[in-house]
């Protein structure tokens, strides 16, 4: 509960920016809602975000073709490679930069930028992955992410938490078991990092008041991802251009 | 219903458990642990038992357990009777499980710092047990520490009494009225349900022959509730499933021709017959005949276990849950999937 006070405070901007569904609605989004929204997204980032690397829809990897509507939404949005360069000396300051990416050569091409990326002594890249994951029992979208070294080495939550934004360490360090936990990624058996989304739809609920004209209009739905990325990149310390959660493009 | 429930917190899996051969630097090696593991625990909780065991031949360094089963890293967070019930097809008593203190494979399992973290697992599961059938977390997040504390006591020291007193305060109750368990009713709302679905290749006619999951990758894990939108309809353990895995179940009918598959003798006192029996008793015996799925063209049931029996596929889904379930409120439901080679066509 702690944590998604924290949020909805953080956030109180956003949500006057954003206020977009009916007092009706409870927050939680469908699973086609998701993938309509996720496509909303991976647009308007790309759009806005042209220095990032850029989000991408990742089908569900094999999986027996009889399970194909058991899983509700078959894959996931993925950003990977995202550079946080780290300085070496104060770990507090960090700055993002850009991997220059073009879709196909992200393999190689990221290989040779991390080569140029620690040149200097001063500072260490971290490389991070986030997947945003639909989860059927809370109903809402959900961040998975991993960081490693640029020697491939994955970074443990105690080097990742000096990576994050000063509140989010705070948060980290008080809810140690409710906020980022190592769970497993649901498409990919594997152990990835997890903010708690216990309270999204709550947050995301006082997040969207009002506003039922959008809401009828299939606009709050569509936005929906646009408007929760912009409070859950904060923790991770992902900015959400404001140009993304206006409502005509 | 009760009585199955009592069943299940009693049920034990005895393991026979070996000290992994890198780790022992004496001779003669240690023998093999035994020990009881209660099926609703986690295996990470037996290290105070099973630690005197290896404590003297272990190579110097600090103590991160970790189990497998025929070379499979064993996921700490599922409990262990789901393991046993999903990875032995054929139930191997004792299962003989290799037990590591060095070496944790942490790209292929949650780290686990010890009971803390199985008891936060726990948790967390039980707050995702409320959002589903609540619609949010405020049972549990308004816990109070001394509730928390003995509600997580009481599945550690395997107390249902302790248990029942603990999570009434939770309301998380049961999914239907009353004594409408018997005839199946149910309340439209969600049910949390754990769906684990190993698909096999080839086809087997006895459990023996059935293949080994040598990875977990041939195992699907749908963590996704049940969601059942009519009231009042009698609602089977068939129907769940038939929603769960729709594309399986498609335009099949449920024939009769497949033997029923017993339970061998069971240390874990829960079988087929003690628990099919507290319902069906009034019933007749012909509502167990054992109905098993089959498919004209590709995917084939070839098992559903639940708490180391394989129910009948007639038996209200109700009961199934209230009986069956685990303390954090989520139904394990294991199932094994026969696939047509893809290549043979």
């Amino acid at each position: 509960m702690v944590v998604c006070l924290y949020i909805a405070k953080t956030s109180s901007q956003v949500g006057k920016i954003m206020s977009c569904f009916s007092s009706s609605w409870d927050g939680t989004l469908s699973p086609n809602d998701f993938s309509v929204a996720a496509r909303v997204f991976t647009e308007r980032w790309e759009r806005n975000n042209s220095s990032s690397p850029s989000w991408f829809w990742v089908n569900s990897p094999k999986g027996p073709p009889f399970l194909a509507s058991s899983q509700h939404v078959d894959g996931y949005l993925s950003l990977e490679n995202m550079c946080v360069l780290v300085s070496a000396e104060d770990n507090n300051e960090e700055v993002s930069c850009t991997v220059e990416e073009e879709a196909g050569f992200s393999e190689i091409e990221g290989a040779a930028d991390s080569a140029t990326l620690v040149q200097s002594n001063h500072h260490e890249a971290h490389y991070y992955d986030f997947h945003i994951v639909y989860s059927a029992s809370y109903r809402v979208p959900v961040l998975y992410f991993r960081a490693y070294c640029s020697d491939g080495r994955p970074l443990l939550l105690n080097e990742i938490e000096k990576d994050l934004p000063a509140c989010s360490s705070k948060v980290l360090l008080e809810t140690k078991w409710t906020f980022i936990t190592q769970e497993e990624h649901p498409f990919l058996n594997r152990p990835w990092y997890k903010l708690h989304p216990c309270g999204t739809r709550e947050w995301m609920k006082l997040l969207c008041l009002g506003d039922e004209v959008a809401a009828k209009n299939g606009l709050a739905i569509e936005l929906y991802l646009v408007s929760w990325f912009s409070v859950v990149g904060q923790v991770v310390g992902l900015k959400t251009p404001l140009e993304m959660v206006k409502k005509s493009v | 219903m009760m009585e199955a429930q009592k069943y299940v917190w009693e049920g034990a899996i005895p393991l026979q458990i070996h000290l992994h051969e890198s780790e022992i630097t004496s001779l003669p090696p240690p023998s093999p642990a035994l020990i009881l593991a209660p099926r609703i625990g986690y295996l990470p909780l037996l290290l105070p038992l099973i630690k005197p065991y290896f404590s003297s031949t272990l190579p110097p360094g600090q103590d991160t357990i970790w189990f497998d089963y025929k070379g499979l890293p064993l996921k700490w967070y599922i409990p262990t009777g789901v393991l046993f019930d999903l990875l032995c097809a054929q139930p191997e008593r004792p299962w003989n499980l290799t037990v590591h203190f060095r070496g944790y494979p942490s790209n292929l399992l949650i780290p686990c710092e010890g009971e803390e973290s199985v008891k936060w697992s726990f948790i967390n599961s039980l707050k995702e047990a409320d959002y589903i059938i609540n619609g949010n977390c405020k049972n549990v997040m308004h816990m109070s520490q001394s509730d928390q504390v003995e509600l997580w006591r009481s599945v550690m020291d395997g107390n249902l009494e302790k248990y029942m007193r603990a999570s009434s305060k939770l309301k998380l109750g049961t999914v239907t009225t009353d004594e409408a368990d018997m005839v199946g009713q149910v309340k439209a709302g969600k049910i949390p349900v754990r769906l684990y679905v190993w698909s096999v290749n080839e086809d087997f006619e006895d459990l023996e022959d059935a293949p080994e999951v040598d990875n977990w990758d041939q195992i699907s894990y749908i963590n996704r509730p049940l969601e059942i939108h009519k009231e009042g309809k009698h609602f089977t353990l068939h129907d769940a499933l038939k929603n769960l895995l729709p594309e399986v179940f498609e335009g099949k009918s449920l024939i009769n021709d497949e033997p029923c598959i017993e339970e061998g003798e069971d240390a874990q006192k829960v079988s087929s017959e003690d628990v099919g029996s507290s319902t069906g008793a009034e019933e007749g015996k012909e509502i167990f005949n054992q109905p098993v799925e089959s498919c004209c063209n590709d995917a084939e049931i070839k098992l559903v276990r639940i708490q180391g029996i394989e129910p009948k596929m007639e038996i209200p889904f109700s009961w199934v849950v209230n009986s069956l379930k685990n303390p954090e409120h989520f139904l394990h439901i294991c199932v094994c999937v026969k696939v047509p080679n893809v290549n043979a066509a």
